[in-house]
């Protein structure tokens, strides 16, 4: 399913400034950012972007602030017009269409959520959750009905006669998401959708992402700026800095294989216990041999600190992990397991310890 | 070395000369197109007349249930409602009934002309900085010019009677909703407006569901700003001719009459604060959706 790519971007390059199409040219050539502040008074935003982003997917951009992450959404529905560079989706290359196709393509294909919600504060909930099908010229009934809908999936049936002001802020945001959804588009553009809220209402809220995802199987591409985030949502994350990618990759691809001390320096605080996969600590075994007999069968996939509860629950410290069909394809150790859920440097000296 | 001691002036003659040949200009402008320019503002009179005749005819008691009952539904304030009635009953004792609601209509109408007018010459305003470039410097003489000034060329133009007087008043009473109307646009949130963008909104949704909505309660200020200003011009207007308030007042000046002078004034104010407590909270009740439930 991951193999159908839903939005493509091909070298995208965004330039601030009033001639920022001449100024393309000078970055392809290798002007650095700061040598076109300098020399031009031009912003580099983006250089050179290129993901393919799988269908049905949650695909997370990460990076701090100025890294260019919010601008590289804005592409995707053309908030913001590029320098350089193309977007397709469906074939169609979003930065090529007429004002009445964009205008189009914004209210049946592509839909948003905002970091500080950009609701309408002086509609109620239900008029701002139909807001999208009101745009798109559907009966009054229509909007009604389709608002409810998404009013009672996302948790809110009851509130939606109150203002936009009179409800929390995770509220507010389940407004934006049911407003996003309700336009029934097939790609969901999150800008730090959750990065306002409290710790705790985030978490909420990627729990309650994460449930209508395995249901609806849409297009999400997240912004976030924080990593623990970006694992826990995506299942691919490209990493932006200063307007670059800097890496892409899975969740796991990440954590284990930094591509540079940038993203080591990141990576070396999260809970590993979360993000890595029992198949890649593994000890493989052979095919057709069997594995020990005490040893627990673990769902390939499963990450390391599920497999430690389970094993713990069962007392014992072996495991084996098997594939779909339930055949055996290596063991574990709770050693292991453990050796892998720390930190690079604490698992350097455990092993040294060993010796 | 004349220059260092007196400032290098036209020589008075030429001065008298470009006066002259600048006014014979305009009068021979006016005489040519004044009849034509009085003809395009004929519908305007007659609409004035017949509504300024409408308050006058109707007995005076409907007029004044009507009056209340706009400020109540308005306001739903019984301070602000009692006090309107109040204020209207004292100005029937005091005999200026039939001024107050001439002063009434033509304050009604050029509010109204003032919002048809300005409102949209604000959302141009707010979509373009080089219109607005152009228009606030036009603004500002139309704020700073002493009345008195313009209505030189109107009178000239016009004659004098209550369409000259009424185009000094929304001259005058114009440049606060133009200018509300458009910084209230401009003050719209940008990420609420980004929201309207990614949905698909047309220019036309945008500007009737998302900013006209959230810009309200500046616009707001702004129609309440015209009323005061317009009210400020109704002594001006009755220079040339406007009847109402402002000519007891200009007779009172003239012949130092203290009394009369002081009550008409003070029906000025009357209904300046009628107009102004009335919109306010009206305008306050359009945002009530403000108010957090949480805080």
């Amino acid at each position: 399913m991951a193999d159908e790519i839903a939005i493509k971007i091909r070298n995208l390059y965004k330039i601030f400034g009033p001639e920022d199409k001449a100024m393309v040219d000078l970055v392809r050539q290798g002007m650095s950012k700061s040598e076109l502040l300098a020399e031009h008074s031009h912003v580099l935003g983006l250089k050179d972007i290129n993901i393919d982003i799988p269908a049905s997917g949650i695909q997370v951009v990460m990076g701090l602030s100025g890294s260019g992450k919010s601008t590289l959404i804005r592409h995707i529905n053309r908030l913001i017009e590029p320098s350089a560079g193309e977007i397709l989706i469906d074939d169609e290359d979003v930065l090529a269409m007429t004002d009445t196709r964009l205008r189009d393509f914004r209210r049946h294909k592509i839909s948003m959520v905002f970091q500080r919600f950009g609701l309408l504060p002086h509609k109620t909930v239900i008029d701002n959750v139909a807001y999208g099908l009101e745009v798109m010229g559907k009966s009054r009934k229509e909007q009604r009905d389709g608002a409810m809908r998404w009013i009672e999936r996302v948790g809110l049936k009851g509130y939606e006669d109150n203002y936009p002001a009179q409800l929390s802020g995770g509220m507010q945001q389940r407004v934006g998401l049911a407003r996003a959804l309700a336009t029934d588009a097939d790609i969901l553009l999150m800008d730090e959708a959750f990065s306002a809220l409290d710790p705790l209402i985030r978490t909420d809220m990627q729990s309650v992402l994460l449930d209508l995802q395995t249901e609806l199987h849409k297009t999400i591409v997240f912004i976030t700026h924080d990593l623990d985030e970006a694992l826990r949502l995506g299942e691919q994350i490209a990493i932006l800095r200063a307007g670059e990618i800097v890496q892409q990759g899975t969740a796991q691809d990440i954590v284990l294989r930094p591509a540079d001390d940038y993203i080591s320096s990141f990576v070396r605080e999260v809970n590993r216990g979360r993000v890595i996969q029992v198949e890649t600590v593994m000890e493989p075994i052979a095919p057709g041999e069997a594995p020990a007999p005490e040893s627990v069968p673990i769902q390939r996939g499963t990450i390391l600190e599920e497999a430690a509860r389970r094993m713990t629950g069962d007392g014992v410290t072996k495991a084996h992990v098997v594939n779909g069909t339930g055949m055996p394809m290596g063991t574990l150790t709770m050693r292991g397991l453990m050796a892998a859920m720390v930190t690079p440097i604490l698992k350097d000296a455990l092993d040294a310890s060993e010796l | 070395m004349d220059w260092l001691t007196e400032f290098p002036q036209l020589a008075g003659r030429d001065l008298r000369l470009m006066s002259r040949t600048i006014d014979q200009y305009y009068r021979s402008f006016s005489r040519a197109y004044g009849d034509t320019i009085e003809a395009i503002f004929r519908p305007l009179l007659e609409f004035l007349l017949w509504f300024e005749r409408l308050l006058i005819h109707t007995p005076w008691w409907i007029i004044l249930l009507v009056i209340v009952g706009i400020v109540w539904l308005a306001s739903r304030s019984k301070a602000i409602t009692v006090g309107t009635f109040v204020a209207l009953i004292l100005i029937g004792v005091f005999g200026m009934w039939e001024d107050t609601m001439r002063t009434l209509s033509i304050i009604v109408v050029c509010t109204l002309m003032s919002i048809i007018i300005g409102m949209p010459i604000g959302i141009i305003m707010s979509r373009s900085n080089k219109v607005q470039a152009v228009i606030n410097p036009i603004l500002d003489v139309m704020q700073t010019m002493p009345s008195f000034v313009y209505l030189i060329p109107i009178v000239m133009l016009l004659g004098i009677g209550l369409i000259p007087g009424l185009l000094v008043v929304v001259i005058y009473a114009m440049p606060p909703i133009i200018r509300l109307t458009n910084l209230g646009i401009r003050l719209v949130d940008k990420e609420v407006l980004e929201a309207a963008n990614a949905f698909g909104s047309s220019g036309w949704q945008k500007l009737t569901q998302v900013q006209l909505p959230l810009a309200l309660p500046t616009i707001m200020a702004g129609i309440n700003q015209t009323i005061m200003m317009a009210l400020a011009m109704v002594v001006v207007a009755s220079l040339i001719g406007v009847r109402g308030l402002g000519q007891p007042v200009l007779q009172a000046i003239t012949n130092q009459y203290f009394t009369q002078g002081v009550l008409n004034g003070l029906a000025i104010v009357a209904i300046a604060i009628i107009f102004d407590r009335s919109s306010q909270a009206y305008g306050k009740r359009l945002q009530r959706h403000r108010e957090a439930a949480h805080g």
